[in-house]
């Protein structure tokens, strides 16, 4: 009974072109991949995270946690982005809202398979996150959000699916500012640290906040492009024009979010303490400046921006393009925020510290954040695949 | 801050304070909370309630510490020569599983140069400051680590611990280290689980330091030595990062 509802649904939002064997074999190539993948990463339960993974007591979180904080951050914007379109419709974006809400859900299952194997006892987790709360914990309060995120976008998605819009509308709408709230104390976690002079201040949690805006529009106009790509159809008007604005938000967000960088980065030079000042320059000219430049920066940020000013938004494979660059250096941006925080010593000239503690991230790390990634790719292709009708929509409820 | 020129430096001590809070803190006995470091008043018994580095009423005044005891070490720096019998000593009593960065306490060393071309080599034990506004408590999402009522000491509770590693990221003193063993947090805990609850009254490190550098003892007790020296009127006594406002236990001092 259960099974036959659920094939009346499905086979009125599936999109049957894209029963192909080559979609059967890149979902069954992703799922692989993050099977292995994450599944090397889980093999830390049983033998121990110092063996697989190249962490320390002085640097206990590394690429891991900052892949976290990428889904996360990229949830958060598509989310976002999809509850303003749903709830005030008439903008032009509301047409590909559906295809956000999923890769919002899917971004945040990738974000937590990838803590899932970072947190040593996630088990222990789930049982005391309820029995023991520590309210003043921006951890507690991250989990706690981003769960009632996920939950109250599920049903979201299910209200998109049968058509209650009612229904979709208020629960996206709580997952919405659950998402803004818990990208918030995502923010916190790092901002609220005195220990950690480069993370500590007021500025963290709205700079996480500028960068879902910047992911979140660079992910819809990929997953977009793709969608249309992989189904070797042209774009409606109305979903370029879409992309149009999700790539005019991307470069409003781009441009502010250049600024805060630069800020941010001027402020540990100006004064303030010693150890802020040594993980800045872990950037600009240590262990992490081919990452923060060429990466971060360049491929990040100045590429797409000088790609935008020359083709103005008028390619939506050239917008694609940026928004993929940019996603590429949003990853690399999370991780030298963590790694250059945490490789400073916290009582320099002591013990012979070097300048900068050493951490590189293991293979098997990697492996892990390959593994999300497929886990995105899988998603998006099941999407597409079981929910492809209803993602683009003629016209919006 | 310039170990050396500290040497040379007169103790501000409590005589440079305003005279209305030395009247205070002379009336509360106990809790004088502090000397004047390079303009700022380090908290020394101040308990988690209290602002901080300030000269300010809230300053609990004697009697009203939460805490049963107020347990806290001195740490005679510059007698500490690098012998590590501590170390040893905290491993075996308290079963640290070494290895991967694994300790309890352990001695810093700083070599400095001097300008007779030669170095000076100064060594500081550190661990578990037993902060009185720990960051690694804040943190901690399920509280599996915090501030045990009866003694001060911040202790975990190993069943409720996720394995965030929040608190390591977040302990300016980089006391926490995670136990594979435990699937825990292992800190040091002035050996409450072990030879306090046997009933001794000293930990294993200041038993087994030759040097006689660490002194371990309840802040509320005015007849201990720990209280003796904190309250010595002309010795110099600074914490570790006191930037990070967490208030910690664990005090130095060159005697
Ligand atoms: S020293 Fe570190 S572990 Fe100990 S109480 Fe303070 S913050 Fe917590
Ligand atoms: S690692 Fe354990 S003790 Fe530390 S913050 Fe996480 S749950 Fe708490």
């Amino acid at each position: 009974m259960a099974n036959n509802s659920l094939t009346k649904i499905f086979s009125q939002t599936e999109d049957t072109r894209l029963a192909t064997p080559g979609i059967n074999w890149a979902m069954l190539i992703f799922l692989i991949i993050s099977i292995v993948g994450l599944g090397l990463g889980a093999s830390s339960f049983i033998v121990g995270h110092e063996a697989v993974y190249n962490n320390t007591r002085e640097v206990p979180w590394g690429l891991i946690i900052a892949t976290y904080a990428f889904w996360a951050i990229t949830s958060t914007g598509l989310c976002i982005y999809a509850a303003i379109s749903h709830l005030f419709g008439g903008t032009r974006m509301a047409i590909v809202s559906n295809r956000m809400v999923w890769m919002s859900i899917i971004c945040i299952m990738a974000a937590f398979a990838t803590i899932g194997v970072e947190i040593a006892s996630p088990h222990t987790m789930i049982i005391y996150n309820i029995l023991s709360p520590n309210l003043t914990s921006n951890i507690w309060w991250m989990g706690t959000l981003y769960g009632i995120a996920v939950g109250c976008m599920i049903l979201e998605f299910f209200g998109l699916i049968k058509g209650f819009a009612r229904f979709a509308v208020v629960f996206g709408t709580i997952a919405a500012i659950a998402e803004v709230f818990a990208n918030s104390c995502l923010g916190g976690v790092f901002a609220t640290l005195p220990a950690k002079p480069f993370w500590y201040g007021g500025q963290l949690p709205i700079y996480f906040l500028t960068a879902a805006f910047l992911s979140g529009a660079a992910a819809t106009i990929l997953f977009n492009y793709l969608a249309y790509k992989i189904r070797g159809v042209e774009m409606s008007a109305a979903v370029k024009s879409a992309m149009h604005s999700a790539g005019k938000a991307m470069t409003l967000v781009l441009i502010l979010y250049s600024v805060a960088t630069f800020w941010r980065l001027i402020m540990f030079f100006v004064g303030g303490t010693e150890l802020g000042r040594i993980a800045a320059e872990a950037l600009i000219t240590g262990p992490l400046s081919f990452f923060f430049w060429f990466l971060e920066i360049g491929i990040g940020l100045l590429i797409p921006m000088i790609l935008i000013i020359i083709f103005r938004l008028q390619n939506v494979a050239i917008m694609a393009t940026a928004g993929f660059l940019i996603l590429v250096g949003q990853f690399f941006a999370r991780y030298n925020m963590v790694a250059a925080g945490l490789l400073v010593p916290g009582t320099p000239g002591w013990d012979n510290a070097p300048t900068y503690l050493d951490y590189v991230p293991s293979l098997i790390e990697w492996a892990v954040i390959v593994g999300s990634i497929a886990v995105v790719c899988l998603g998006f292709l099941i999407g597409e695949r079981v929910f492809g009708k209803i993602f683009d929509q003629k016209e919006h409820h | 801050m310039d170990i050396k020129n500290l040497e040379k430096e007169q103790n501000e001590g409590i005589e440079s304070l305003p005279s209305d809070e030395r009247r205070k803190f002379l009336q509360m006995g106990l809790a004088v909370t502090g000397v004047f470091l390079g303009g700022t008043l380090l908290s020394l018994t101040s308990v988690s309630t209290a602002k901080g580095r300030n000269a300010d009423p809230a300053i609990p005044a004697d009697g009203q510490y939460p805490y049963t005891k107020h347990y806290g070490m001195i740490m005679r720096q510059n007698h500490c020569v690098g012998c590590e019998k501590c170390m040893d000593a905290c491993v075996e009593t308290n079963n640290v599983q070494i290895g991967h960065g694994a300790w309890r306490t352990t001695i810093q060393e700083r070599l400095t140069p001097l300008d007779s071309g030669r170095e000076k080599r100064e060594f500081r034990p550190i661990l578990c400051n037993q902060c009185n506004r720990p960051p690694c408590v804040r943190v901690c999402p399920t509280k599996a680590t915090y501030k045990d009522p009866e003694t001060g000491i911040i202790v975990m509770d190993d069943k409720k611990c996720i394995g965030c590693k929040t608190c390591m990221a977040a302990c300016p003193y980089n006391a926490r280290y995670y136990s594979h063993a435990k699937h825990a947090i292992d800190k040091c805990n002035f050996c409450i689980d072990t030879l306090l609850a046997a009933g001794e009254k000293q930990t294993a490190c200041v038993t087994s330091c030759p040097a006689h550098v660490r002194v371990f003892g309840d802040l509320k007790d005015t007849s201990s030595e720990i209280y003796k020296l904190l309250h010595k009127p002309d010795n110099k006594i600074w914490v570790i990062r006191p930037d990070c406002g967490a208030l910690p236990n664990v005090f130095y001092m060159n005697a």
